[in-house]
């Protein structure tokens, strides 16, 4: 009585079902919302939502003078202040014409230096972290610590710097600066062998990030990436090579490129960049001389404390300089520099007073986290997390 | 950085109504019509492969009163070009998310803060501001201080939106001096023929 029986025929209906990440997951950088569209664990759409961090910088700066929209800069991109601070010094000099001395010059390439091993230093080592590595994540953050000390060595304060002005830097260096640093130029290469010696060859960390968010060149350059995630899919385009500012003509260094344009390849280059970035702050050590910080233009710049203590007219310009502020020149200019994320640029238009008429914020991380559709479709959930990390987001400049 | 010529190429485009330098930058400004074909012109015949940057600026006493200004950049030639785009609020500007991908978010975000439309561009939300914000934050008639604002309340045990309310007056100081703002002093209006 043995019947062959058919084996019952079961239908499994699955669903895509959308999920919202963040914007309170340790892993959105901030917070970004990501609303996800899954196809079991597979990504099949992700539409980021942002503007939650969205502090309307822009139309604040309108109603500030030059001198006193500068701040705002160092609260976008809060990873990487003087970066950000730097393309909105520039964008004023370059309109009001001014020529920065030699030596402010070159202590803003030391200090954007500074800032790019700042910035890779916690992008590679929350990107670590993203992926399960806690020690990178440890030891990078005593790093950092060692180059905020430096930070505030020069300005007075660990993040808000607020240090490169239009037309120079607010202060010369402290006396012992340079040392400090220049001991720390030997030093850090050490440190970038022990992460990597933690990191590239470690089995767990290529299979979480090898051939992870592959992005061709010609796609990385059509979404308008730019730095770290556009070299890493193989361009060799460097603003301070390609347009150079300040004193970025001067000095030798390399522009390291990826091949494959995966989340690996953008770790890679970020690791070769800081190297790259400690031979710069090294030939800027050598090459500074001493000399003004500022522009000598009262103008602009304020006048030596000292100085207004028995001078009437110096004592003027300091009280027009913090009240009303210098007019600029009608006109408009589009100023960009290679921060450590990318291209920031800083559309600037003014209408001849003391306030920017316009002073629109190209955010680096803006372009980047547009592709993250492109980026994740296909592949895991967990994946989408390496990507983020991979393109380095900071919400601050996304939001403004 | 523009080489002798390249200002005269691209001012022979057809669309291109005008084309200058400022401060070494190429500038040119484009019929709301043509832009688009400029556009492609541009990506294709001058290689700008990478648009940067699109932008809105707002002159309220002129007509029509919004710059849409577009940043390029050529990485294979080392060039930037700026191209300007004027537009009304009735009026929708072609997008140009066709040409360059990433150009959806930079429209969308021109849309938010300034209320340019965009035609043709796939997805029309805001994305700078608050869900189901009212208004266009970056035009020079919407108030820094805004006209709402949140806070939780604990009888509805939600965050709720209330008109706004200063505790102290906005304060805009104007700090432009007398002598540099004003072009005919107090009393020299017959000397110059009755006043501006």
């Amino acid at each position: 009585m043995n019947e062959i029986m058919a084996p019952p025929v079961k239908t499994v209906e699955i669903d895509n079902h959308t999920i919202n990440f963040g914007p309170q997951h340790p892993s959105a950088h901030g917070v970004l919302r990501l609303i996800l569209e899954m196809d079991g664990e597979v990504i099949e759409r992700a539409d980021p939502h942002i503007g939650l961090l969205h502090r309307g910088t822009e139309k604040l700066i309108e109603y500030k003078s030059y001198l006193q929209a500068l701040p705002y800069f160092d609260r976008l991109d809060y990873v990487s202040p003087m970066g950000c601070e730097h393309a909105f010094a520039l964008a004023t000099e370059k309109l009001l014409g001014v020529i920065v001395p030699d030596r402010a010059q070159w202590i803003r390439v030391m200090f954007a230096e500074l800032t790019r091993v700042l910035n890779h230093l916690l992008s590679v080592a929350h990107f670590a972290l993203d992926c399960g590595a806690l020690t990178p994540g440890l030891w990078g953050y005593e790093e950092r610590e060692k180059l905020l000390e430096f930070y505030e060595a020069a300005s007075g304060a660990r993040f808000h710097a607020n240090y490169f002005r239009p037309g120079g830097v607010a202060k010369d260096l402290p006396e012992g600066l340079t040392t400090r640093i220049a001991v720390w130029a030997e030093e850090f290469p050490n440190f970038i062998d022990d992460i990597e010696r933690l990191l590239n060859a470690n089995r767990i960390w290529k299979q979480r990030v090898v051939d992870i968010g592959v992005i061709s060149s010609q796609d990385a350059l059509a979404w308008g990436f730019s730095g770290p995630a556009l070299r890493g899919s193989g361009v060799a385009w460097d603003l301070r090579r390609a347009q150079p500012y300040d004193k970025y003509a001067e000095v030798e260094f390399d522009i390291p490129t990826g091949k494959h344009g995966d989340c690996y390849d953008r770790y890679l280059v970020r690791m070769a960049e800081m190297r790259e970035s400690v031979k710069i702050v090294k030939q800027c050590l050598a090459k500074m001389k001493p000399g003004p910080v500022k522009v000598q233009d009262r103008k602009f710049t304020p006048p030596a404390r000292a100085e207004m203590k028995h001078s009437m007219e110096a004592l003027i310009h300091h009280f027009k300089l913090y009240t009303e502020g210098y007019h600029v020149p009608a006109g408009a200019t589009y100023t960009a520099v290679e921060a450590p994320k990318g291209e920031f640029g800083v559309y600037l238009v003014s209408d001849g007073t003391n306030r920017p008429y316009r002073c629109k914020i190209r955010a680096t991380g803006f372009a980047h986290l547009q592709a993250t559709e492109k980026l994740c479709k296909g592949h895991m959930l967990a994946d989408m997390v390496a990507i983020l990390g991979s393109l380095d987001i900071v919400f601050g400049e996304i939001d403004r | 950085m523009i080489p002798d010529g390249e200002r005269e190429a691209v001012a022979a485009l057809p669309g291109v109504t005008n084309a200058w330098r400022e401060l070494d930058e190429l500038v040119i400004e484009l019929s709301r019509d043509t832009a688009q074909d400029v556009f492609l012109q541009l990506k294709e015949n001058f290689a700008f492969e990478q648009i940067m940057d699109i932008c809105g600026v707002d002159y309220p006493q002129r007509q029509p009163r919004f710059d849409v200004v577009y940043n390029l950049l050529s990485v294979t030639r080392n060039r930037r070009i700026r191209a300007i785009v004027r537009t009304d609020d009735s009026l929708p500007v072609r997008s140009v998310s066709s040409i360059w991908p990433c150009a959806t978010w930079w429209e969308r975000e021109v849309w938010d803060l300034f209320g340019v439309r965009f035609e043709g561009l796939g997805d029309h939300r805001r994305i700078l501001s608050d869900y189901n914000f009212e208004g266009h934050a970056l035009r020079k008639d919407f108030p820094l201080t805004g006209f709402v604002e949140v806070h939780y309340d604990d009888d509805r045990k939600s965050v709720v939106y209330d008109k706004v309310r200063l505790t102290q007056e906005f304060r805009n100081f104007d700090f432009l001096s007398p002598w540099e703002g004003m072009s005919t002093l107090p009393g020299d209006e017959k000397a110059r023929g009755g006043g501006q």
